[in-house]
């Protein structure tokens, strides 16, 4: 229950006088208010700074710090003060989430300050409300990233006992660490650039021979070239390998990005090996030659800025699949457009669909080449069109490409926000059971019992007892929850309960055939309903078998009563009024045998007559048994 | 293509600014409410100063603009009963509070009625009750009334209760209601009946001191 609300609780209280005509059923106890004070003001001193506030204010939160008896201790007794030594402008905010319910978080506040007042004062960050928490959260994140990051670095000394292989994967991993690993990282990237260079000058025509033909300078110094590839290719299997042996999950490194473009790069030689000189082959062989280029993808592991391109294009996914679906939809429109504008003019060089696509997307893009132009009047309106509307379609999602590359370059990390969203839906799950809370706490106090007792004895040693473990306002509000019980003889459970009692009933309802048996049904589902302080469900099934000995058809009962039991006993908790319990079962089960008895009638006028039938023998017995009204269909379904 | 985008986005854009200008309506009507004054309301009611200080500072905190809609009524009435829904019964309790039947609750109309509720006597009590009940405020509660009142109370307990709720379970509970309070058995329940049963009733008289001491 919101804090905020807990002013109106003495409302809502006083609404229910209007249940009261409806029940049939005495009310419980109310809880009363032993310690009935006025409400005084108290005085926080916070470092000097004097705060004000009403004592109740403060005990709306019961487990926080100042809502709990732990603020004894700084009571000051010269000054009848609370003495807190701690920073003033955060106390603002929490004093604040006392009164208003919400918790804020300053901007101008240090985030490890800000948590440190709400770790002493008890306050969980969780509860911050929806208007600061996205702010909260980032300053989080940027300050445990920027905690991490020193920890790397101090983590980058060497640690006595690594094996060789973690040694291996961390010098592969962070060249800085020693000077071995510089060497390594300097080698390959030199001979990445020479693979690249090597595979760029093997098609660049040099030297003429007396043939007349200018023939590219890898088939003139072949050997050479092979040469040169052999080497690179070495060294890259070798540092593949490597990596392989010292990678810490063998697997997962075989998955990565890097080491498939590794594995890209130095394939098709291999292959090249294995093949013969075949003619046939060659063509292949020769596309396969063209996969030796991502040998430049190998810079990604040296330069951290292409790391970050491809990884914004990676996350830009959406918005690239956006301007390419656009894209599409516009070619299409417009070469249909222009080849049936074009249709009618001879030599028209726009001879279907697909080859007006060319012309599109060269007018789109506005490259214009001038190999396709319309010749009507109609495809070159048409065409003017096309090229303005280029111009728009791919302006659009250019500039959230760019700003989500700076917005990447400048965070870094895509992973830390998934991370926190997976906090988010943690915090999510979090609100929903503090919210939620409130009707648990209801069935938690009613499993231990607390209701019952007030309903029973009222005494004032137990009532003081239940006052220890729930605060008045908690006892007040499930006070009330249990008026409406009373109110419409119905209780509160739990999902997982309410279907087990479902199917129970289910259950029962095969071996049962005539009507008068529904209505007995009734008056033992009450008993066994009626005991539902489950600490004392056993007592009663022991109580209702002796009494249905009597009668037969209540055999199936039996069950009910029965299987009820490890359902109770589930639920039941230690309890001191098992004894007290017990007698008043006896009453109401002496009730149950003159209901029975005096029930020849069907059971529609049962509701009516069951009322009048145990008020005469027993005016004082709290728990009046009123089995026709509501409790009676456990039959029907 | 791009100008078939530009109409399309053209016409939203004349589309808004008529709803903009509703917003703004609305936001200048925001009421404002302030009670009169203390020793009036003292004098009106069966509360001291100190309580009406306790209770305006609880109705001014959850409705800074001093008066309580409906929506706010039945959001605040909902957080005591997370279990079901409470809205129509809230419903119900907002139309018997809001005396002067003009959608939203003062807080004179809050206290006075807070004041039937906790200091009055039984009858007044009993009479309060009825006009909750006599939803049309015809001066009758026939069972259709009754039937609404006593649905809404069983959709405050929710789906899980037990044993479980059934579909008729508030139509019986409305027949011994009427079985209870309808001496003369034509079908309605009028005021001096009702008093007359309710009296009669040890339980209903018990029940309606219980909350003597909420303040």
């Amino acid at each position: 229950m919101a804090a905020g609300v807990a002013a109106w609780l003495p409302f809502a209280r006083a609404a229910a006088i209007g249940w009261m005509p409806v029940a049939n059923l005495p009310m419980p106890v109310a809880p009363t208010n032993k310690n009935k004070h006025q409400d005084e003001l108290i005085i926080l001193n916070v470092s000097g700074r004097r705060f004000q506030t009403w004592r109740n204010t403060l005990d709306r939160y019961p487990d926080t710090l100042l809502g709990s008896s732990e603020k004894e201790f700084f009571f000051n007794e010269e000054t009848r003060e609370y003495f807190f030594d701690r920073d003033p402008d955060v106390f603002r905010s929490i004093l604040n989430f006392y009164r208003t319910g919400k918790l804020h978080y300053p901007r101008y506040e240090c985030i490890s300050a800000y948590d440190e007042e709400l770790a002493f004062f008890g306050i969980i960050p969780e509860i911050i409300s929806d208007c600061c928490y996205e702010e909260y959260k980032d300053r989080k994140r940027e300050n445990t990233e920027r905690l991490m990051d020193d920890l790397e670095d101090n983590k980058d000394s060497k640690l006595p006992n690594m094996t060789f292989r973690e040694t291996m994967w961390r010098a592969f991993e962070n060249p800085h660490t020693s000077t071995m690993a510089l060497v390594f990282y300097y080698v390959t990237g030199f001979f990445i650039a020479i693979s690249v260079i090597t595979n760029v000058v093997e098609t660049v025509p040099c030297g003429s021979t007396p043939n007349q033909r200018d023939i590219p300078c890898g088939e003139r110094y072949t050997e050479a070239f092979f040469c040169m590839d052999t080497a690179c290719v070495m060294i890259f299997t070798v540092e593949y390998l490597m990596r392989l042996f010292a990678a810490p999950s063998r697997y997962r490194f075989m998955r990565s990005v890097m080491s498939i473009i590794d594995v890209v790069a130095i394939l098709p030689y291999y292959i090249g090996l294995v093949m013969t000189n075949n003619e046939d082959v060659s063509g292949a062989f020769v596309t396969l030659r063209v996969f030796r280029v991502f040998r430049i993808f190998k810079f990604s592991r040296h330069s951290q800025g292409l790391r970050i391109l491809g990884y914004t294009l990676k996350s830009c996914a959406s918005e690239l699949g956006f301007l390419l679906f656009s894209l599409t939809m516009a070619i299409i429109i417009f070469a249909t457009v222009m080849f049936y504008a074009e249709k009618g003019s001879s030599s028209s060089k726009f001879t279907s669909i697909p080859a007006s696509f060319w012309y599109t997307i060269v007018t789109m893009t506005t490259l214009g080449y001038g190999d396709m132009v319309p010749k009507t009047i109609a495809g070159k309106i048409f065409g003017s069109i096309c090229s303005l509307s280029g111009v728009l379609v791919i302006a659009l999602p250019v500039p959230v490409i760019v700003s989500n590359f700076s917005r990447i370059y400048h965070q870094n990390q895509r992973a830390d926000k998934r991370r926190a969203q997976k906090v988010q839906k943690a915090r999510l799950a979090r609100m929903r059971i503090s919210k939620s809370g409130s009707s648990t706490a209801f069935l938690h106090s009613k499993r231990n019992g607390l209701n019952q007792s007030l309903e029973l004895t009222g005494s004032l040693e137990e009532d003081q007892q239940m006052k220890k473990t729930t605060s008045l306002l908690e006892s007040q509000h499930h006070h009330l929850l249990h008026c409406l019980e009373k109110t419409t003889n119905h209780e509160f459970v739990d999902e997982r309960l309410y279907e087990q009692g479902y199917l129970q009933t289910a259950l029962q309802n095969f071996p049962s055939r005539s009507p008068s048996l529904s209505s007995e049904e009734g008056i033992t589902g009450t008993c066994c309903s009626r005991r539902t302080k489950k600490n004392m469900q056993p007592l009663s099934a022991t109580h209702t078998h002796s009494h249905t000995h009597n009668l037969q058809e209540l055999s199936a009962l039996h069950i009910q009563c029965g299987e009820q039991q490890p359902l109770n006993t589930s639920r039941s908790s230690l309890n001191l009024m098992s004894d007290e319990s017990g007698s008043l079962n006896c009453k109401s089960s002496g009730l149950v045998t003159t209901a029975i008895i005096s029930i020849p009638t069907p059971p529609s006028n049962n509701s009516r007559a069951s009322p009048d039938a145990p008020p005469p023998p027993n005016p004082d017995a709290p728990p009046l048994p009123n089995p026709g009204t509501d409790v009676v269909k456990i039959s029907a379904l | 293509m791009g100008a078939v985008v530009g109409t399309l986005t053209m016409q939203t854009r004349q589309r808004r600014p008529s709803r903009d200008k509703v917003d703004d309506d609305l936001e200048l009507s925001m009421v404002c409410h302030r009670p009169e004054g203390l020793e009036q309301l003292e004098s009106q009611t069966n509360f001291s100063k100190k309580e009406l200080q306790v209770l305006y500072r609880g109705f001014k905190n959850e409705c800074p603009s001093g008066v309580v809609n409906e929506d706010t009524f039945k959001q605040i009435y909902s957080q005591f009963f997370p279990h079901g829904d409470a809205s129509t019964y809230a419903h119900y309790l907002f139309n018997a509070f809001d005396s002067s039947h003009n959608g939203s609750i003062k807080f004179e109309d809050f206290v006075t009625a807070l004041s039937i509720l906790l200091r009055g006597t039984t009858t007044e009590k009993l009479q309060w009750t009825f006009n909750l009940y006599d939803i049309n405020r015809d001066g009758y509660i026939n069972k259709e009334e009754m039937t609404d009142i006593v649905k809404a109370i069983y959709d405050m307990m929710g789906r899980f209760t037990y044993p479980a709720l059934k579909t008729d379970t508030p139509k019986q509970h409305v027949d011994a209601f009427f079985q209870k309070m309808d001496k003369n058995r034509d079908g309605v329940v009028t005021l001096d009946e009702f008093i007359l049963s309710c009296q009669e009733d040890e339980n209903i008289m018990r029940s309606l001191q219980l909350f003597e001491n909420v303040i």
